[in-house]
């Protein structure tokens, strides 16, 4: 046990940072997400397919290669970002297409009546999602939203391919210090186990919270 | 107040309305009455452009019904609509419902939409319902809601797409009395609807539409005792025997 306790400060540091990737990504994620299952229910037809054209381009590659071409890719454009914002940046964009197409889904869950209903009123239809039809959906879609942070959580570690140091990269330091894979990967693994868990308490309670009645 | 010229939709190979025309004066109540399938439901809904008519030319109030965009909503807004199925915003309170537009559309201010809103609720009789969701409200309840919040954004005109066919049959009678009380303040109305009696009772007129086309109108007196069209005699033996 001396081999993680010799390197409490390594390891907290990653959960930190990992914390930190975790929440930024969610954030943004729920963003593009929102904005790209809009653009792909919008009446405009070239706002929907650029939806449609971002999400199979962002799914249909693995993250970890997005996360290398931006890596070595944007300083060859001119674009200079640390490591830590550029990982954020590529994770938001990659759940960003996920979160949308679980967004849409609620999207089409909720009965075409509300937005007639708003629009006859005479909102525009950017007030009547925004306003009616997105709240109900982002209701439903809570769960499968949960199910995607976890996601998220988990793929931050691939982060610790280009040189960002979350928990996964700062148990790798300390197995090459230590040479103990088993009880140093364990005790990462809890860490990510601990975290899910909150996710998930989270995601139970918003569920509860939000339930529609119909 | 509604002017509709040759009025034409089509859903794939079927043709909803064909080369439908209505004029409907202010302060007149239209009851359109026909068998399933006939597009009355469709008319109504085109007359605010929820369905937007393969041809033909829907005005309010002397202005045509744009395409889209803000314009349209604009002119939407001084058309009430109340649906089948209520409509309600189900995640929003009963009072929530009705100041939405108003402040929204109107820019009214949350004090003056919310004093608007509890006068209309009292008017239709669910005053106390306010602050409850629409799913804890009987069927009779929502639907008195739903015109209630239609009704706070001032409309021109009510539209009523079979507002009475959701509901369970001890429930008719409260909204039919609210759309009466409506009718008797002077309101513009096209309904779309199955009661008979309110058709004899509350019409102005009556247009009996069969096959997506107006096949004939007339006073509610002249229409149920010597109905022109075979189509028309036809359907009346049938909804009248019971």
């Amino acid at each position: 046990m001396n081999v993680i306790t010799d390197h409490l400060s390594e390891f907290g540091h990653g959960l930190l940072l990992t914390v930190e990737l975790t929440l930024l990504s969610l954030a943004g994620a729920l963003v593009a997400g929102t904005a790209v299952a809009a653009m792909r229910v919008s009446p405009v037809r070239v706002l929907r397919a650029a939806g449609m054209a971002y999400v199979e381009v962002l799914q249909n590659i693995p993250l970890l290669v997005w996360l290398v071409i931006a890596v070595f890719g944007l300083p060859e454009i001119g674009v200079i970002a640390g490591l830590f914002t550029t990982s954020v940046v590529v994770i938001v964009l990659y759940q960003g297409a996920y979160t949308a197409e679980a967004i849409r889904s609620g999207i089409n869950a909720v009965p075409s009546g509300q937005g007639e209903a708003a629009r006859a009123l005479g909102l525009t239809f950017t007030q009547s999602l925004r306003l009616v039809v997105l709240p109900q959906a982002l209701r439903t879609v809570v769960q499968p939203l949960g199910n995607i942070a976890i996601m998220t959580l988990m793929n931050t570690a691939l982060a610790a391919a280009v040189g960002v140091v979350e928990l996964t990269a700062a148990a790798n330091r300390v197995n090459l210090a230590e040479a103990q894979p088993i009880w140093i990967f364990v005790t990462a693994g809890l860490g990510y186990m601990a975290l899910s868990g909150l996710l998930g308490l989270a995601t139970g309670t918003l569920e509860r919270k939000w339930a529609i009645l119909r | 107040m509604i002017e509709v010229r040759g009025l034409h939709k089509r859903f794939g190979a079927h043709t909803a309305l064909r080369a439908v025309d209505l004029d409907v004066a202010r302060g007149e109540v239209v009851v359109v009455i026909g068998p399933s399938g006939s597009g009355k439901s469709t008319l109504c809904r085109c007359l605010n452009r929820l369905e937007s008519p393969d041809a033909g030319t829907v005005r309010i109030d002397g202005a045509e019904l744009p395409a889209e965009g803000r314009a349209l909503a604009r002119l939407r807004a001084d058309v009430g609509m109340v649906f089948q199925s209520f409509n309600l915003f189900h995640h929003k309170t009963i009072l929530q419902n009705l100041t939405l537009a108003p402040m929204r559309v109107r820019g009214l201010s949350r004090e003056e939409a919310e004093r608007d809103a509890r006068a209309l609720l009292d008017r239709v009789g669910i005053g106390a319902q306010a602050d409850k969701l629409p799913a804890q409200l009987s069927g009779g309840q929502q639907q008195r809601a739903a015109i209630a919040r239609a009704l706070a954004m001032r409309p021109k005109a009510m539209l009523f797409d079979e507002p009475t066919s959701a509901l369970d049959p001890e429930m008719v009678g409260e909204v039919l009395d609210v759309m009466t009380g409506l009718a008797e303040d002077g309101m513009t109305m096209v309904v779309v609807t199955h009661e008979m009696g309110f058709a004899r009772q509350v019409a102005d007129r009556v247009v009996f539409m069969a096959d997506g086309e107006i096949v004939e109108s007339g006073t509610p007196s002249e229409f149920f005792a010597s109905p022109t069209s075979d189509r028309a005699r036809d359907f009346l033996g049938k909804v009248l025997s019971h």
